[in-house]
């Protein structure tokens, strides 16, 4: 498993790199399901792995898939190393640990969009750059995403058409993407045409 | 619902109207005659199109800084109801306070000097005295200091302002739309869009990027100074006139698109006209845009003979990828089919004013 | 709309800070108030020296909200091409001036948490205003301000009465140097780093930081390059159809514009990006002395900054 590669798409969509060490007092690193796979080729690449390794602390939780890899991370050997049961349960740990941080901490986010897009709007509202987060994907490609209509967010999004688990309205999937709501934007497929909806296809594996 | 202010006058000059359910609105002759028509030639492209927002024609919509016309009090009226079943149409980032302020600021201002009749901004120091006439609206408050007004500063003048507002934090060598007050845009959502990067809110506009538009204007606004405003036009298309095609109600108003015939075609299908104001603001260093939205119904536009020939042209000849982003592709032919009765093909003469 | 909107204003008061510093006062003419400007920014000072036409840039660092006036600090550089030289020899108080509208190129970054902000010498006013402005609306700053004496360390007293908490100053001859390394590592997460000073300053806390780990989007600089001297080069201006002869004080810019050719401009210091043109031609070395071309533009030949980047050689040829 190596980093997704994604078709070309509009500005907004997010695009993301591979994992690669940088100095840092402290490097937090998030990660779900298949993530786990670029956290260990990050650490591969550390010039002074051990030491990469006293000041490492790992936040991660299996993929929306299923996958979970946590056994391969706590094998690292990282100063800190958590697994959380859900993305749910991972941010408030991840919350908590960034009151304390100071500049000099390196971020790295590797896994599904969901997970990278949630852990990223929580490190961005310190006020740290998004744009110095480094961001990896690795593993499933469902999307999380909006209803524009009743602000529903859908979680692990596969069909394109899909029906907005809130307010039940058939959406389309846009590329569109808010990195403040971590989450693509779904409109309302049929709105001119009601009844009128295409065949649901799995876009999002 | 209930309003903050009184209207005082729908006295003679300020129309009663709607621009929902009934739909009342329409435009006076006069109003017809300053209408901002967009096109200054018989076809359509995307440009980047800036020019200098100073002082034009007297009794035109670029006469004042900010337009204040006849469908004033009624437009207020329109964007306190949209508040009111969804706030979540105006939000400013906490960091962008100042960047409210130096709006209000330069708005109130503006309309003090534009129209003494009907505002007007006395100051004691950081003490202000507003008086908004048309709105019914007294205020005495102190600048800079958020408690002192019903509002943050930014929503408190945009309740009072034709047109949508964004204003654009300046960061990294680009723009952060990082407030908003929209609620007569053209089908976009704020509440998804704030916070966003220049390219990134424009990202859904087709062919634009491929031809380097945006990179040009993301260039140029950034060299924006503060005491040299520029302004350019947008447009789109609307079935009646309602200023909220928003996305959050587009399965509201999506299927009066398909409610048009040759019969009503004249008096439902608008031209809706964009006028984007950009400002350098002093204290925050960021870029207000005011996005003004005229709408005018076809049948009104064609009273000017060289408006109906051109738009006539407009309509037929324009790339199918932006008549469909525009969202008009499905009728196009019927527009172009109720406009061509108003096209002679005699040659239209350059610019857009209507007599020339 | 080459340099922009400007403003004509009389100078009220001319201070002499110390040795090498004077302060310069403007109001405006007409007696109305000044644009309110942010932090960081800085206006264009236009001089007339005795026929040759000066432009230099110099950092705003009075209190934003003090509409009455805006105050420059300039030092005095007898090594220079003259300008701060003519603001302290002939500028005095009543004298009728014309100024650019502030233009910022060093803004705060509304969002951070708190500021860092390291000066070094003249480098301390941009945070001067900047200072004044966070203390009006509540933001959390830092300063480490260093000079070469205590005579030198022009608004020292005045910072530290002010802000004595939060202001560090240093002296080179008392051997004092900023702990960097302690300090940058001390900083809470959402901070921003700012440095103005000499170039050997910004270039150390720059690196220094990145080492550390420091986010490049979190560190600023501001440094406006004096466009400096050199040798005398012919330049043939496409559009305008002329040759023109730069002299040793001149530069590009300045002799375009003596020549009665418009060309745009903000910062005339190689920050702003405005005057960037397109070489046509050039069969000879482009000195390039900006930074706001990439090295791969500096490296192609194809670009110049005329408000600081010189020419040797035979022919040069560019779009304007």
């Amino acid at each position: 498993m190596t980093k997704t590669e994604f078709p070309p798409a509009i500005k907004s969509r997010p695009v993301y790199g591979v994992l690669a060490p940088r100095p840092g007092a402290l490097h937090l690193i998030v990660a779900d399901g298949d993530g786990a796979a670029a956290v260990t080729d990050l650490l591969a690449k550390a010039s002074d792995r051990a030491s990469m390794l006293a000041s490492t602390h790992i936040i991660y939780t299996p993929g929306p898939d299923g996958t979970d890899r946590s056994a391969d991370l706590a094998a690292l050997g990282a100063a800190q190393c958590y697994r959380a049961p859900t993305i749910p349960t991972l941010l408030p740990r991840l919350q908590r640990v960034l009151i304390d941080a100071h500049m000099g901490t390196q971020f790295y986010l590797a896994g599904t969009e969901g997970l990278i897009g949630q852990a990223e709007r929580d490190i961005m509202a310190t006020g740290f750059p998004a744009t110095d987060i480094q961001k990896e994907h690795r593993g499933s490609t469902v999307r999380r995403v909006q209803c524009v209509h009743c602000k529903g967010i859908t979680e692990n999004v596969a069909t394109d058409p899909f029906k907005c688990s809130h307010c039940g309205l058939n959406l389309y999937v846009r590329d569109h993407y808010s990195r403040r709501l971590a989450a693509f934007q779904g409109v309302n497929i049929d709105a001119e045409d009601p009844g009128q909806i295409p065949q649901s296809v799995v876009k999002f594996k | 619902m209930s309003l903050d202010f009184k209207p005082g006058a729908f006295n003679g000059f300020f129309r009663d109207e709607t621009f929902r359910d009934d739909f009342t609105y329409r435009n006076s002759p006069e109003g017809i005659r300053r209408f901002p028509f967009p096109f200054d030639r018989d076809d359509y492209m995307y440009s980047v199109n800036m020019e200098p927002h100073t002082s034009g024609r007297k009794g035109s919509v670029f006469e004042h800084t900010f337009d204040v016309d006849e469908h004033y009090v009624s437009e207020m009226i329109d964007r306190a109801k949209v508040l009111a079943e969804d706030p979540l149409r105006c939000q400013s980032l906490p960091h962008m306070t100042l960047a409210g302020w130096d709006l209000l600021e330069l708005i109130m201002e503006s309309k003090a000097r534009d129209y003494p009749q009907w505002f007007s901004l006395t100051k004691d120091g950081n003490r202000w005295h507003w008086i908004n006439r048309p709105l019914g609206i007294d205020q005495t408050f102190t600048f800079l200091d958020e408690s002192t007004l019903p509002y943050g500063p930014f929503e408190y003048i945009t309740r009072q302002t034709q047109g949508d507002f964004s204003l654009q934090d300046e960061r990294d060598n680009d723009l952060w739309m990082d407030a908003g007050m929209i609620t007569s845009q053209a089908d976009w959502s704020l509440d998804f869009d704030i916070g966003m990067s220049f390219m990134e809110w424009h990202a859904p506009v087709p062919l634009a990027h491929e031809k380097g538009i945006f990179d040009r204007a993301l260039k140029f606004l950034l060299k924006l100074q503060h005491g040299a405003p520029v302004r350019r036009f947008n447009w789109t298309m609307t079935v009646n006139p309602l200023l909220d095609t928003a996305p959050e109600t587009y399965p509201k108003w999506g299927p009066t698109r398909t409610t048009l015939s040759q019969d009503n075609m004249g008096n439902k299908m608008h031209l809706r006209v964009e006028l984007q104001a950009l400002f350098r603001l002093p204290r925050s260093n960021a870029v207000a845009f005011s996005i003004r939205c005229y709408l005018g119904k076809f049948e009104e536009l064609v009273t000017v003979p060289k408006w109906g020939r051109r738009l006539h042209r407009v309509v037929r000849d324009l790339h199918p990828d932006l008549a469909a982003y525009k969202g008009f592709l499905r009728n196009r032919d019927a527009m172009a089919q109720w406009l061509s009765a108003y096209d002679d093909g005699k040659p239209t003469s350059p610019g857009w004013w209507p007599e020339d | 709309m080459s340099g922009g909107a400007k403003l004509n204003v009389r100078v009220a008061e001319v201070v002499e800070v110390n040795a090498l510093i004077k302060r310069f006062r403007f109001v405006n003419r007409d007696g109305s108030p000044m644009p309110a400007f942010s932090g960081g920014s800085h206006i264009v000072v236009e001089m007339d020296d005795s026929g040759t036409r000066r432009l230099n840039p110099y950092s705003l660092m009075s209190d934003p909200e003090d509409r009455a006036g805006y105050e420059i600090s300039v030092r005095r550089d007898d090594a220079g091409r003259g300008g701060s030289l003519y603001m302290h020899n002939h500028v005095k108080p009543g004298m009728e001036m014309v100024i650019s509208y502030p233009v910022n190129l060093f803004a705060l970054d509304s969002r951070a948490r708190k500021h860092l902000m390291i000066a070094g010498g003249i480098g301390i006013t941009p945070f001067l205003a900047q200072i004044a402005q966070l203390s009006h609306l509540g933001g959390k700053f830092e300063l480490h301000y260093s000079a070469r004496s205590k005579p030198l360390g022009a608004y020292m007293d005045r910072l530290t009465q002010a802000h004595p908490d939060r202001v560090h100053c240093y002296f080179d001859d008392e051997q004092q140097t900023i702990d960097l390394g302690r300090i940058l590592s001390m900083q809470p997460l959402g901070t921003h780093l700012y440095v103005c000073g000499p170039k050997g300053m910004i270039n150390w806390v720059l690196s220094t930081a990145e080492k550390m780990g420091w986010p490049i989007h979190a560190l600023h600089h501001e440094e406006f390059l004096a466009p400096g001297t050199g040798k005398p080069f012919d330049v043939e201006l496409a559009v305008s159809k002329k040759t023109i002869t730069v002299g040793t004080t001149q530069s590009l810019l300045e002799a375009m514009e003596a020549a009665g050719v418009d060309a745009p401009y903000l910062c005339r210091g190689g920050a702003c990006g405005q005057c960037e043109t397109n070489v046509l031609r050039c069969d000879g070395q482009l000195l390039h002395r900006d930074h706001w071309l990439t090295p791969e533009d500096h490296a192609s030949g194809q670009k110049i900054m005329p408000c600081v980047s010189r020419f040797e050689g035979k022919t040069l040829v560019i779009d304007r």
